[in-house]
């Protein structure tokens, strides 16, 4: 398994998603710089990742200036083909801005940068980062965010749902999608999504920061668990 | 020749703008009463070359459609003129 990093002036969870794959999955990973014109330059990859942090200090929205950088181009690509690609937090923001995902990030209904724990339930099985996860299974992930307040229009929302889209939404610890648990007023609770061709997924969540029993959480490995078992069935 | 833009870019005003209501709560602190509603946007200069009025209109609105916006969550609105 080959895992590509984007890098982004202002990324700060590269390192982290780099760990995990390397140490936790024994993954081969490359870091990419964002001014890369292709990723054939680096190799062949089997996941993009497009991480968590601060592209290009939040300027303008969340996420639109880095959209435009000159890798995205080949990502885009590569999602098209059917390659897998994953944005966490500010890569969630990217990929949305960059309409790999439908719908956009909005500041936080409280105004404040919230870093917590929060609980997710999955919504769905049938993906690649969910697939070793129960639907209806309750995950404790960390979120730290300022803007994401997942927004698309009724349209768009009844499509996510119609299309079994919605990855994960934000709850209470016993699973129930209550308003309180919402802490940042997603439409529907929403905490992640993928496309319509489930290759391309985004969630404001952290799983990279919840996988090692060293850090007392390892509710977020199941994704990674997922991806490695979803990439064996393909190779196969 | 040299123009300038004023472009004014707002939350759709179907969505909660949390900016706008906080200020809005907080506006009888100074004694400003009765304010039935604020909306907190963007406003943006740019000061551009351009070969005609046309050929600003269509650098401002690519501008605006591409980066400045997210239409989406905003609309945006802007006047031109040359300096």
């Amino acid at each position: 398994m080959h895992v590509g990093v984007l890098v982004f002036p202002g990324s700060n969870c590269d390192d982290d998603i780099v760990h995990v794959s390397r140490v936790v999955l024994n993954a081969k990973v490359t870091k990419i710089w964002h001014k890369a014109s292709s990723l054939t330059e680096y190799g062949n990859f089997d996941l993009i990742v497009v991480p968590g942090g601060f592209s290009y200090g939040d300027y303008l929205r969340s996420g639109a200036i880095a959209r435009f950088s000159s890798i995205m181009q080949d990502v885009a690509t590569f999602a098209q083909q059917g390659g897998l690609v994953w944005g966490i937090c500010n890569g969630f923001q990217i990929l949305c801005e960059a309409g790999l995902l439908p719908g956009v990030l909005l500041p936080n209904q409280n105004q404040k940068f919230v870093c917590k724990n929060s609980f997710l339930k999955c919504k769905t099985s049938n993906t690649s980062i969910t697939s070793e996860i129960e639907t209806g299974a309750v995950l404790k992930i960390p979120v730290a965010h300022a803007d994401g307040r997942y927004y698309a229009s009724q349209e768009v929302l009844s499509e996510l749902t119609a299309n079994d889209q919605i990855l994960f939404t934000y709850c209470d610890a016993d699973g129930n999608e209550t308003e309180e648990a919402n802490f940042n007023g997603s439409s529907l609770n929403i905490a992640g999504i993928c496309n319509k061709e489930r290759n391309v997924f985004g969630m404001m969540p952290h799983p990279e920061r919840a996988s090692e029993a060293i850090l007392g959480n390892i509710d977020g490995k199941a994704m990674f668990d997922s991806i490695v078992k979803s990439l064996e069935l393909v190779h196969s | 020749m040299t123009y300038k833009a004023i472009i004014t870019i707002m939350p759709h005003k179907e969505l909660l703008d949390p900016q706008g209501k906080t200020v809005k709560k907080n506006l009888p602190n100074i004694g400003v009463e009765e304010v039935a509603d604020v909306r907190i946007g963007k406003h943006i200069e740019m000061v551009l070359e351009a070969q005609s009025d046309t050929d600003a209109k269509d650098k401002v609105e690519l501008a605006c459609s591409k980066l400045l916006a997210n239409v989406i969550m905003e609309s945006y609105s802007y006047q031109i003129a040359q300096q």
